[in-house]
């Protein structure tokens, strides 16, 4: 099993990635999961996550299988 | 109420005559349309681009919609948003609200437009007159004060 992780907006292009799998100890949480991707970049300000695409905390559980998501504030409308 | 998101311009004063329920009961109409415009920070904008999260932006604008049928008396609505790439003066978002009376209309309207402004995952990127690009930060408020 895997967590899957995406990344949008300027999210994207400052960790260079879009889309990617990782294998990780269960349960993990999206600050973990950041830290492993990019150990050496600090997580950003403002910044928000969701969970299985729900909103969630930087702390909230995550296990095998579910989908991480970082993004900046949103701006539609 | 509908949801919809589109790849392609659309005309939301066509959509609305489209869309508008034949019913006798809809005392009250409200409608916001949302349209790209051709500067922000005074700079000129050439175009923009709007980036989403497929599935999560369905599944919050789901949530919005059906919280504001439990809290006012609505009778229909709709909701149509743009994604990709828009022209200034192109339609980005049209919200419409059917309802017995004005203040159930207004109340969601307004409501359904502030929280997809504060949380359906979106993301604007503007191209400037020069080339530039840059990312909008964030939303501007939508109170006038």
């Amino acid at each position: 099993m895997a967590i899957k992780i995406i990344f949008f907006a300027r999210l994207r292009e400052l960790s260079g990635h879009a889309e990617l799998t990782v294998s990780l100890p269960v349960p993990t949480t999206p600050r973990a999961v950041w830290q492993h991707v990019l150990p050496d970049l600090a997580l950003p300000e403002p910044l928000l996550v969701a969970i299985d695409q729900n909103y969630a905390q930087l702390d909230s559980p995550v296990q095998d299988g579910q989908e991480v998501a970082f993004f900046p504030p949103v701006t539609g409308g | 109420m509908h949801i919809e998101l589109l790849d392609e311009p659309f005309q939301p004063f066509q959509r609305l005559a489209d869309y508008q329920p034949a019913r006798t009961d809809a005392g009250a109409t409200a409608v916001f349309i949302g349209t790209s415009r051709d500067y922000n920070l005074g700079e000129t904008v050439s175009a923009l681009h709007l980036e989403h999260y497929p599935g999560m932006t369905e599944r919050q604008l789901q949530e919005i919609t059906a919280y504001a049928e439990q809290r006012w008396t609505v009778l229909d609505g709709l909701v149509v948003h743009r994604v990709g790439l828009l022209k200034p003066g192109e339609a980005i978002v049209l919200v419409a609200v059917w309802a017995g009376h004005r203040g159930d209309a207004f109340d969601a309207c307004r409501f359904i437009m502030e929280e997809l402004k504060h949380k359906a995952p979106f993301w604007k990127k503007e191209q400037l007159a020069d080339g530039r690009q840059r990312w909008v930060e964030q939303n501007s408020t939508g109170y006038a004060g």
